[in-house]
């Protein structure tokens, strides 16, 4: 009877263990639990359209790559000046996890900018410097030796070179989502969109403010800067990411003098090309002034993150 | 001894499923979703999770004016249709890809810089009786490089 008594005990303790497992291991990543608030801060906009927000399994907030940032300050129409980018030199400085990451990212947005100019031997050598940072961050494989030497055998190809530096970018950031380890994941893309702000603000010619391309695209990360701070938050349990959080707050404070005005949006499908384009217009209040401050700001925590 | 160990195996393999289910979802993101990019340059970003059908997954972007981008979703095989509809900041809906036969890419540009909602969702098969399907949903962005 006693020994029957054990032996259900014994099978009860297995079960529970298995459910628990099941439940703990098979659950998705969980983000869908949360309730996030999603405060869009730009003026006219209205809260309604994050009303649903808890009905979604997933939530992403998807920050420009450091890729896409420096092809947004390419476009605009900035001049390429190699001195503004951090010196490979400064690789064998980083040597924490906090300092790796926000190089890796800054270096990638480096190395992108270089590319979209085709500065083919800068890019190599900013290739291999992101990754010393991804090496560091114990990435495996994100970028190796058959990496560079694909680099070096497409030196006259900048849409293959393109490809190659966004596949890079995604192993390293799959790599990391998928050990859990979105902390620095999210380090990574604030170090390349802080770069980028960088370059941007230094590359502003302040003679003709009115109209400018770049500016208008300084202006505009006050957008991703909202996503910045929604991403951040998820992982602000981190002791790196909490004092990123300050930083961004700083810049925050900023952003937050400069209000911004849209119309309503109007898609309008172009038959021949098959592409929609989203009409609609803003007004912003930015002045030189904005600018000076903002700038500085950039320059602060851009100096503090190369360090 | 024998019990102990089948216990162990199904404990291990419940572990190791999702990091095997992510695992898969990231090459299902390079070798099928990529691809849907072309011509446009891939930006490095992935966003791709397990989903079931019924349920939705939300992604908020900035997206930037004078620039043109892709957005390709892609499922799974053996997932239904997949709708993905993109909301603006007053909750109007730009596109929904229900009115072009669930594609999976849309191109676009934007007069001027907005942040976005995209709702990803996959749609019920149908059949209440059967087992829902499950699988890797991604969602992927492209630009013009100029």
């Amino acid at each position: 009877m006693a020994n029957n008594f054990y032996r259900f005990k014994f099978s009860m303790t297995f079960m529970l263990i298995i459910i628990s497992a099941l439940v703990i291991g098979c659950k998705s990543d969980g983000k869908g639990d949360k309730e996030p608030e999603f405060d869009v801060d730009m003026t006219e906009i209205d809260e309604a359209l994050f009303d649903n927000i808890n009905q979604a399994k997933q939530i992403f907030y998807a920050m420009p790559s450091p890729l896409e940032t420096a092809m947004l300050v390419k476009s605009a129409g900035a001049a390429y000046d190699e001195d503004l980018l951090n010196s490979i030199d400064n690789a064998g400085n980083y040597t924490t996890n906090r300092s790796m990451a926000l190089n890796l990212g800054i270096y990638t947005c480096d190395l992108s900018f270089a590319s979209l100019f085709d500065q083919t031997q800068t890019s190599i050598s900013y290739m291999s410097a992101a990754k010393k940072m991804a090496d560091g961050l114990g990435i495996l494989d994100a970028i190796n030796e058959e990496t560079l030497e694909r680099l070096e055998e497409n030196v006259n190809n900048r849409e293959m070179i393109m490809d190659i530096v966004s596949e890079t970018f995604m192993n390293s950031s799959s790599y990391l989502q998928e050990n859990n380890r979105q902390a620095i994941s999210s380090i990574v893309l604030v170090g390349g969109w802080v770069e980028g702000l960088y370059l941007a603000t230094k590359l502003v010619d302040k003679d003709s403010f009115e109209g400018n391309k770049l500016v208008t695209r300084i202006i505009d990360q006050k957008l991703s800067l909202n996503i910045v701070m929604k991403l951040l938050e998820e992982q602000k349990s981190n002791p790196d990411v909490a004092a990123i959080i300050d930083d961004m707050n700083e810049l925050k404070a900023i952003y937050e003098k400069i209000s911004v005005t849209t119309s309503e949006i109007k898609p309008s499908f172009d038959e021949e090309t098959q592409v929609t384009t989203l009409e609609s217009e803003t007004k912003n209040n930015f002045t030189p002034e904005l600018f000076a401050e903002l700038s500085a700001k950039v320059e602060s925590l851009r100096e503090s993150y190369i360090l | 001894m024998k019990r102990s160990l089948f216990v162990f195996i199904i404990i291990a393999l419940c572990f190791a499923f999702p990091q095997s289910g992510k695992s898969q979802c990231k090459g299902f993101a390079k070798k099928i979703c990529k691809a849907e990019l072309n011509p446009f340059t891939h930006d490095g970003n992935y966003h791709a999770a397990i989903l079931t059908e019924g349920e939705e997954a939300e992604l908020y972007k900035t997206f930037y004016s004078d620039q043109e981008y892709r957005v390709a979703i892609c499922g799974s095989v053996g997932l239904p249709n997949i709708e993905f509809k993109i909301v603006d900041a007053h909750r109007n809906e730009l596109y929904n890809n229900r009115n072009d036969d669930y594609t999976n890419v849309w191109d676009f540009k934007l007069d001027s810089s907005q942040q976005l909602k995209l709702v990803v969702k996959v749609l019920k098969a149908g059949n209440e009786t059967e087992e829902p399907e499950s699988g890797c949903v991604a969602i992927m962005f492209g630009f013009k490089v100029k």
